[in-house]
């Protein structure tokens, strides 16, 4: 699945530009092609134009430049009712005016569809999303993630292959926004359906997609499925946004192979793995996620450089230990340590050292 | 906790106690009685401000209606006797009763207050009131010679005041004097003062400019005395209303003045009873010599006919359909007004429709309805566009042209209406460009003003900004997702439109029709500028009665129909959209 080869290529955007007020673009020579049944996510600040890339997708924005293709033809000039595109909206965007079966047989009938069809297309849509009961229910009288649930349905019932949803889940709370996710996720296996969807919690777009978008300033930043985005971002935005993340700065010494030295703007020396860097003497930001970094002794290998580090603050999680450390003049240096019963538990002013495999530490652009 | 309080409930066999050892009810009904009181005084300016100056001119409409006190009050005596006549089998009624309009119509004149009468019966009666402006000028001739009989007797004492008041006036006879009074206070139409009226007369004592004394409390000074009402019955009794009046009106004492010509008839009739030469002969108090005389003058001449004195004055009065209308028209309360106000009237076998020549209430309010429907029909035909246009431009856009819809609010009424008649005349704007466009030749220029088409035009335009408002408020609270999520599910723009946005829409439209309807219904000024005569409204005719024929009871009459008709259609708007279905917002 991640090679997406352009010749089977479902959803395509080919160098993609969108300005709306003729002097800056929102979206910035975009390249994206996904195949049919991928679940993919559109993560990203706000303002860096998801949206703006689903509407165009879903034909409510005209791109100002370059091609979307929908099953390999170009749906540039195909008005929006034409596009067969299901879509979930933010804030849902159920007719209050229709009950909840109206509102779902609403597709059906402007397709003309027969009465009989109709009817028990809607109820398989509504058993789907476990609200057979609720068909004649009018938007207002359910609950927000009862609500949420229709909107799936109603994208869904008229079999579209692809189904955009624009932050579908940002209204609820958490622990009904993980049961969706879970819902959308299992609805969405079951039926093969291809699926965008935007959104700007990362623990989201982590647990739900095959492949993440990370988007940021119009442009797309890293695409890759989640684990590669977590562990291996290719750029210090990527690193910063996903996840927890340490971040020091400093040059870069000596490159050999697969690992380098960089030494940090507080003279210590540390081991990296040159990402963006190419050469001596350039200038980089490392970044080390907070459980990839070992203080107990017998675990650092004798010959990685080692840091001094001075522990400010220790705070109990349950599952995890989270300590703050002040790390070569960086007092916000912090670590993760799994509960478990040999796990040292460091108190506030204990002098220690730390250090990692040269892998785990990623050094991106400056 | 369920279980906490199962339990207090349980041990405590009385009821719940608050803190302080009273029950719980008594403390809780007493707290929540204080917030009463409280909301209740800070909305009380309001409520009183409301009830003052909107719903007591309504009630006060209301009651103008069916009011009709003015005939019983000017002629309370022929009122009376009336209620024995039938109208529909007698001729003219008895001689009684118009012994009795004699002496009311008598004090209605000097009060001048008969032509006020006369005016109130012309409404049922074209004619009457010029009747009673010509009977009441003529009405001193009536009796002449019985007067001057009495008088030649003993000119010096008969014109005397003092003399009067030696053989009629004494220290009894309170009732009699209090009920002329009555009588006199009910035609002048002054009512007595309430609480308020009491207050605020107070109030100007404290400050120094006190209320003008009432009718009904002033002092008369004067009395009646028993021999005199015993003996002359009739002429006490118009004795008291002449100084009632005399008191009252032209402020002079009773004793000095030479009583006017009704007390004088009433003294020949007295004086010409069967039994009254042997009441006088017993007589022995002042003036018995020449009340002695007077009979023997007055015993000379034939009784006093106030038929044929009538029927002098005007042969109109020999003319039963005056009978009638005074007659039909003596209760306090009438439905007259209503009656008129639906084309109908009150004839000798009920309820009859009026003269086809009189029946226009009803054509005019059928009108307009039909008007006012056509009126806001076409508001929302053309407010609905512009509410969408101004719903979906950019801010910007959209306050230049909401200042452009707002602009007829900061003209002036007359000017937007004759700027319609510019545009509309025959030799007007439209005319001219369609004559000069050849579509139009210049011998068939429309007419489209000082007609309905004219009025239509031009309330549509003064009251589109009522409909586009709420429509507007409405439609910028409809997300624009609902649209694109309708697009999104495969409908076309129309379909979207229709089944999507427009039933969201709906609430506005009702706001709109309501307002315009309801401004429309009651609209004035503007087909009485336009509307020629086909295109005036029921409002044109209420302006008409209540400024120039001051029928104010037609006028409140029809006022409260149209009042009743709003509500009606507003009820079965209700009925039938629903009035939660209204929104003056998003
Ligand atoms: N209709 C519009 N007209 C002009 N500018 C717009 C319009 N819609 C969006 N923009 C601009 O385009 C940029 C991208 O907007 P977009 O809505 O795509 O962001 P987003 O990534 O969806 O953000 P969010 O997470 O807040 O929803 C923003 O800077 C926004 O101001
Ligand atoms: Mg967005």
């Amino acid at each position: 699945m991640l090679d997406t080869a352009t010749g089977d290529a479902f959803v395509e955007f080919d160098r993609v530009q969108k300005s709306y007020d003729g002097e800056t673009l929102v979206v910035k020579d975009l390249n994206l092609a996904l195949p049919k049944g991928e679940f993919l996510t559109m993560l990203g600040p706000s303002g860096s134009g998801k949206t703006t890339c689903l509407m165009m997708l879903a034909g409510f924005e005209t791109a100002t430049y370059g091609d979307i293709r929908l099953g390999g033809v170009s749906i540039n000039n195909i008005p929006p009712h034409k596009r067969g595109i299901g879509m979930v909206f933010q804030n849902y965007a159920l007719f209050p005016h229709m009950t909840v079966a109206e509102n779902l047989a609403f597709p059906l009938e402007v397709r003309k569809m027969g009465k009989s069809e109709r009817e028990q297309k809607v109820k398989r849509a509504l058993d789907m999303v476990q609200m057979g009961d609720f068909g004649g229910r009018r938007p207002a009288q359910l609950s927000g993630g009862q609500q949420q649930r229709i909107a799936l349905a109603r994208a869904l019932v008229f079999e579209a292959e692809l189904v955009l949803m624009d932050e579908p889940l940002g209204a609820l709370d958490k622990q009904l926004r993980e049961h969706m996710q879970f819902e959308i996720k299992r609805i969405a296996d079951n039926l093969g359906i291809t699926v965008v969807y935007v959104t700007h919690d990362q623990t989201e777009a982590l647990t739900m997609s095959d492949r993440v978008a990370v988007f940021n300033d119009g442009k797309i930043q890293q695409l890759a499925p989640p684990d590669v985005l977590y562990e291996a971002p290719e750029n210090s935005f990527v690193a910063q946004f996903i996840g927890e993340n340490n971040t020091m700065e400093g040059v870069v010494t000596e490159i050999k192979g697969d690992s380098c030295l960089v030494q940090l703007d507080g003279g210590a020396l540390i081991d990296a793995k040159p990402v963006n860097v190419t050469k001596a003497g350039e200038r980089t930001q490392v970044s080390i996620r907070p459980e990839r970094v070992e203080f107990n002794a017998e675990r650092l290998s004798p010959d990685a450089h080692l840091l001094d580090a001075e522990v400010k603050e220790f705070i109990y999680m349950g599952d995890i230990f989270r300590t703050r450390l002040s790390v070569a003049g960086n007092d916000d240096f912090i670590i993760k340590s799994r509960n478990a019963p040999d796990q040292e538990r460091l108190k506030p002013g204990q002098k220690i050292k730390i250090g990692w495999l040269a892998e785990d530490c990623r050094a991106l652009d400056a | 906790m369920a279980d906490a309080t199962a339990d207090q409930a349980e041990t405590q066999s009385g009821p719940m106690l608050a803190a302080d050892g009273t029950p719980l009810k008594r403390s809780l009904a007493r707290s929540l009685r204080m917030q009463r009181i409280r909301a209740l005084m800070l909305v009380a300016p309001l409520l009183i401000f409301v009830l003052l100056t909107f719903l007591s001119p309504i009630f006060d409409m209301l009651f103008r209606a069916v009011e009709n006190r003015i005939v019983g009050d000017t002629l309370p005596r022929t009122v009376e006797v009336l209620k024995d006549w039938d109208p529909e089998t007698s001729d003219v009624p008895p001689e009684a009763a118009f012994q009795a309009l004699y002496y009311d119509l008598f004090l209605a004149a000097e009060a001048k207050k008969h032509t006020r009468l006369g005016t109130r019966l012309n409404y049922e009666d074209p004619g009457i009131s010029s009747l009673f402006r010509s009977s009441g000028r003529s009405l001193d001739d009536l009796g002449e010679d019985h007067i001057e009989a009495i008088e030649d007797t003993a000119k010096q004492d008969w014109r005397e005041g003092a003399f009067w008041y030696a053989l009629l006036g004494g220290d009894a006879g309170e009732p009699v004097v209090e009920s002329a009074r009555s009588q006199f206070v009910a035609l002048e139409g002054e009512t007595p003062r309430g609480p308020v009226g009491v207050v605020w007369c107070g109030l100007r004592n404290v400050v120094g400019a006190p209320c003008p004394p009432s009718l009904s409390r002033m002092p008369l000074n004067f009395g009646l005395s028993n021999d005199a009402m015993a003996m002359l019955p009739t002429t006490s009794l118009q004795y008291a209303a002449f100084g009632v009046f005399t008191v009252l009106e032209d402020g002079e004492a009773l004793q000095e003045e030479d009583p006017w010509e009704a007390v004088y008839v009433a003294m020949a009739q007295d004086l010409a009873a069967p039994d009254a030469a042997a009441k006088v002969a017993a007589y022995t108090g002042p003036g018995a010599a020449e009340l002695q005389a007077a009979q023997q003058a007055i015993a000379a001449l034939p009784p006093i006919s106030f038929r044929d004195g009538f029927a002098e004055i005007d042969e109109d009065w020999l003319d039963p359909t005056v009978w009638r209308s005074i007659k039909a028209y003596s209760p306090k309360y009438t439905p007259g007004y209503f009656l008129n106000a639906v084309d109908l009237e009150m004839g000798p076998d009920g309820v009859q429709a009026r003269p086809e020549s009189q029946q226009i209430y009803v054509m005019l309010f059928k009108r307009t309805l039909i008007m006012s429907m056509a009126i806001t029909i076409s508001c929302i035909m053309l407010g609905y566009p512009v509410a969408w246009l101004l719903s979906n431009l950019p801010d910007r856009k959209a306050n230049m042209l909401m200042i452009l819809v707002l602009l007829p609010f900061w003209t002036s009424l007359l000017v937007r209406t004759s700027a319609w008649k510019v545009m509309l005349q025959q030799q007007g704007v439209i005319n001219d460009t369609l004559v000069w466009l050849g579509i139009v030749s210049d011998t068939n220029r429309l007419v489209m003003i000082n007609n309905q088409f004219g009025t239509i035009v031009a309330m549509t335009h003064i009251l589109l900004p009522f409909m586009i408002l709420p429509l507007y408020s409405v439609m910028k609270g409809i997300p624009p997702s609902y649209l694109r999520a309708a697009k999104s599910l495969g409908a076309n723009n129309w379909t979207a439109f229709w089944r999507v946005y427009f039933p969201q829409s709906v609430p506005g439209i009702g706001a709109g029709s309501i307002l315009v309807f309801i401004l429309a219904i009651g609209y004035y000024i503007t087909p009485e500028l336009v509307g020629g005569t086909t295109g005036t409204f029921i409002s044109n005719r209420i302006a008409y009665h209540i400024s120039s024929s001051l029928n104010w009871g037609l006028a409140a009459a029809l006022g409260s129909i149209l009042l009743v008709a709003v509500l009606v259609l507003y009820w079965a708007y209700d009925r039938i959209v629903g009035i939660d279905n209204v929104k003056l917002g998003g």
